[in-house]
């Protein structure tokens, strides 16, 4: 079982491969379409600026790659800026996104008092209905560094919410696609088991 | 909600972990990778490594500790301590860490903040700023650099202000009268800056208690709080001052103790 991991210039790669190398995963790292579509599991992580991100990834035809990898029913996990650039659009410079689940990213206001960026651990809260979540105990906390948040339109695409102000869809999914707005890869012991669950789970 | 980080700070010096009272008799206490994994183990939130190598030349050793400590704990860090270009910080993030931190070159050249932001996103850029107080200053505080050595014309909060403007996503306010002290953070100068910026503000300096990082967290209204000393020589586990902290009302990350992978 092969999991590619999309590069496309969007930071904080080394974080997960460090991650998925301690935990045993025979993976790649490629920003070559061909490549990655020739893979059982897809990550497609990411910090920084939406809009910038969608047009590395339209020019690379990896938005093109991640639809197509999406509609052959493979598993995918979209991490931090990944669980936003899967919906429709974003605020964040008027992005418009791929289009995988219903629903935009919104910027948290700063006028409740609430420090932009949400940035630092903070809880998950979760149902377990998603074979990701599996083992993760309700209220576990995860790191977070983000200015916009998921806002799917469908409850049913929710899968864990998380407290800031508001309170938040945290993990977001759609068929065979979970997407996650924290770092599990930085989110110590509790995160590792988050990806062992997407790379050996059957998600 | 949010919860308040505990941070551990390293001063790496030739790749061994050091301690002084600001850069004075420094002397070594440990091998910084392995401080770092009994840190994660004890349940820190965060690690800072500060870099006082003194020649350039011996950089390299810090870039070997930073790549070894990101292939063996899975929480964000970030380095510090003579970063002045993007290269170095480009060095420092493709290494592994989660952030840079720049205080002194900052002061010196405001534009390597707006620079590294544009480049590696705000989150990743942290100002370090070393304060002293000082009546003849606006908010009462001085921008100090070099460790303290050198006096700076810049006002503490203006000067946190312009960083964040440029594109600083954190700041860690050190306080120079408190720090080495043990007698507790500068709780009235964190308070100032922190609820005048609104990006995250990391209390450093004077730490000697998990009473101390209790009241910084309520009355200094920060976000995060480091310490060194208090930890580094076994007088407190990390764990002790979460467990102090969390039953003494302060939303702290506890469920890494109970939970084994």
């Amino acid at each position: 079982m092969k999991t590619g991991v999309i590069d496309y210039d969007a930071g904080n790669l080394r974080s997960v491969e460090t991650a998925l190398r301690r935990l045993g995963a025979d993976f790649i790292v490629s920003s070559r379409p061909e490549e990655l579509l020739a893979t059982d599991r897809l990550i497609f992580p990411g910090v920084g600026d939406a809009r910038a991100a969608m047009e590395v990834l339209a020019r690379h035809g990896l938005a093109e790659a991640i639809q197509t990898f999406f509609t052959s029913g493979r598993p995918l996990l979209g991490i931090c800026l990944g669980s936003q650039i899967v919906l429709d659009a974003s605020e964040e410079n008027g992005a418009r996104c791929l289009g995988l689940i219903p629903g935009t990213a919104k910027r948290f206001s700063s006028d409740m008092g609430m420090k932009v960026p949400h940035m630092g651990w903070n809880q998950l809260y979760h149902e377990e209905r998603h074979p990701l979540l599996k083992g993760i105990p309700r209220g576990a906390s995860f790191y977070f560094v983000h200015s916009y948040y998921p806002s799917p339109s469908e409850r049913e695409h929710v899968y864990g919410t998380t407290e800031y102000g508001i309170q938040f869809a945290s993990v977001i999914g759609r068929e065979n696609l979970i997407a996650v707005q924290f770092h599990p890869e930085k989110s110590g012991e509790v995160g590792l088991r988050m990806l062992e669950n997407f790379l050996f789970g059957a998600v | 909600m949010l919860e308040k980080r505990v941070i551990v700070c390293l001063d790496v010096r030739d790749g061994k972990t050091t301690k002084g009272i600001r850069f004075q008799g420094n002397v070594d206490i440990g091998d910084p990778v392995e401080m770092a994994r009994g840190y994660y183990r004890d349940g820190v939130d965060e690690l800072v490594f500060y870099d006082i190598t003194a020649s350039a030349e011996r950089r390299g050793i810090m870039i070997d500790v930073v790549a070894r400590v990101a292939e063996q704990i899975f929480i964000p860090f970030s380095v510090g301590g003579g970063i002045g270009t993007v290269s170095d910080m480009r060095a420092v993030l493709l290494a592994g860490a989660e952030k840079v931190s720049v205080n002194s070159q900052a002061v010196r050249n405001p534009a390597i903040i707006e620079e590294g932001a544009a480049l590696f996103g705000r989150q990743c850029i942290v100002l370090g700023m070393d304060v002293l107080s000082d009546r003849k200053m606006p908010s009462g505080y001085r921008v100090v650099i070099d460790g303290g050595r050198t006096p700076t014309e810049r006002d503490a909060l203006e000067w946190a202000a312009e960083a964040v403007r440029l594109g600083a996503g954190e700041i860690v306010l050190n306080s120079i009268d408190a720090d080495g002290t043990r007698d507790g953070y500068d709780s009235e100068v964190t308070r100032l800056i922190s609820q005048s910026v609104e990006v995250p503000v990391i209390a450093s300096g004077g730490a000697g208690s998990p009473e101390h990082l209790r009241a910084v967290f309520a009355d200094g209204k920060a976000d995060a709080a480091l310490v060194a000393s208090m930890v580094h020589y076994g007088d407190y586990r990390v764990k002790e001052i979460k467990e102090y902290l969390a039953a003494h009302d302060v939303p702290v990350r506890m469920d890494c103790y109970a939970f084994e992978r």
